[in-house]
């Protein structure tokens, strides 16, 4: 018997990919997964730093599809890479900084790039026409296609019927009849197909698969784009905007305040970085400083800090302040009114 | 049989995962990896990309908000 075709899943986590890759199994191909790390993704972390996450059950969503369909996934990290495709989009952003159709075209083309590696045959989505408002529409599919230099060979299992026949398609090598023709924005035939291949418990990511599609998170990094002067980032930067509350009290600098023992705890680990604020009087959080601070900027600082420890209603409260040279003195601040603090420090 | 550490400390999942599949790329069938890492989510993931993979977990330790977790290359 010859080998069987080979391709490989984009894996999301979500339903989609899950289905989309099931059903060309289902035709004896031998499919495995591939699954980008942008250091965007909704995926992990966030569930990992706050302690009251720590309690619920935590998952890798990807990982988990893997095995429920029983395959190997490999985790890219295109860290670096990723970074022009949010900094500069071609095809613009969506709602907010979610670069999707460059990002699918990035992620797509890193496939075609694993596949010729890996002597794979075809890539599979599970992309369904007019699901998403940017990338996946009629008139999207075919540039994705075409500017990820997969062209045929790739195929969205879950909408393949409304699309041209696609290589694997016109070779015999699937059966077009047993691919599927969803379109729109209904999530009815997904789940259809999910009972009927005893699926439950899959993950049902709202909007987007990732951070960039979050308004609040948008903001966060616009401004830090704005105050920089230069859209630039790295992946502390983008990790940093997942935690504790962020307040700019002045355009030079940014306070970033933890907000419960899980984010102090994940915030220590950058102490070395930044200058940072600790209330010794009174329990109280962490607070990095991000950017320049002269000696006003710190008592503001302090106050800042001050306010949002269980001192807040006492008169004073005794802040340390330690330098990125590791060199600590401490303030004994008044907390800050809360009338004293404008909504738009607010990130 | 080689075994190699893998520092991923301070790494937020899946992080600590990526490094620890980088590392058994280059490794032989019977080698071992000792992967040290922070995030308590590794203690979820490294197990279940290993059993996609075929690899065996031998051991996980946790001490003083470290995790240990030792891992054998498989025949995949
Ligand atoms: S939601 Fe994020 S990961 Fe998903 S396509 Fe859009 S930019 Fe890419």
């Amino acid at each position: 018997m010859s080998e069987p075709r080979k391709a490989v899943a984009l894996i999301s986590g979500g339903l989609d990919s899950l289905l989309a890759a099931r059903v060309v199994m289902e035709q004896g191909v031998h499919v495995e997964g591939i699954n980008f790390f942008t250091g965007f993704c909704v995926e992990g972390h966030t569930h990992a730093i706050r302690k009251k996450d720590r309690a619920r059950p935590k998952r890798n969503n990807a990982l988990w599809v893997a095995e429920q369909l029983g395959i190997k996934l490999h985790i890219i990290d295109i860290i670096e890479e990723y970074k022009q495709v949010v900094i500069n989009p071609v095809h613009g952003y969506g709602a907010n900084l979610n670069p999707c159709l460059d990002c699918k075209i990035f992620m797509i083309n890193k496939a075609r790039e694993w596949i010729d590696a890996n002597g794979f045959d075809f890539i599979i989505t599970g992309e369904v026409i007019g699901q998403r408002p940017m990338s996946q529409r009629r008139d999207t599919m075919p540039v994705v296609a075409r500017d990820s230099g997969a062209g045929d060979r790739l195929v969205r299992p879950l909408c393949a019927r409304k699309l041209p026949p696609t290589l694997p398609e016109q070779e015999g090598w699937l059966d077009r009849d047993r691919l599927h023709d969803f379109n729109g924005r209904s999530r009815k035939p997904q789940m259809a197909l999910a009972r009927q291949f005893g699926f439950e418990e899959y993950a049902q990511p709202a909007g987007g698969c990732c951070f960039l599609t979050d308004e609040q998170y948008s903001v966060k990094l616009a401004d830090l784009w704005e105050t920089r002067g230069k859209r630039e980032y790295d992946l502390d930067d983008i990790m940093l905007l997942k935690v504790g509350r962020h307040l700019r009290p002045r355009p030079h600098f940014k306070l970033i305040i933890g907000r419960e023992e899980g984010e102090n705890r994940f915030m220590e680990g950058y102490r070395k970085r930044f200058v940072y604020l600790l209330p010794l009087s009174h329990t109280g959080p962490l607070v990095l400083l991000d950017g320049e601070a002269d000696s006003d900027d710190l008592e503001l600082a302090a106050r800042l800090t001050a306010r949002f420890s269980h001192g807040r209603d006492a008169e004073r409260v005794t802040v340390e302040v330690t330098g990125k040279d590791g060199a600590a003195r401490t303030l004994e601040v008044a907390p800050l009114p809360a009338t004293e603090i404008p909504a738009e420090w607010y990130l | 049989m080689s075994t190699e550490t893998v520092d991923a400390r301070h790494l937020l999942c899946p992080l600590p995962v990526i490094r620890t599949q980088d590392t058994l790329a280059r490794l032989a069938s019977g080698d071992s990896v000792r992967v040290l890492c922070t995030d308590p989510g590794a203690i979820h993931d490294i197990p279940a990309w290993c059993r996609v993979h075929g690899h065996e977990v031998c051991d996980i330790a946790e001490q003083d908000g470290e995790i240990v977790i030792t891992v054998r290359v498989g025949d995949t």
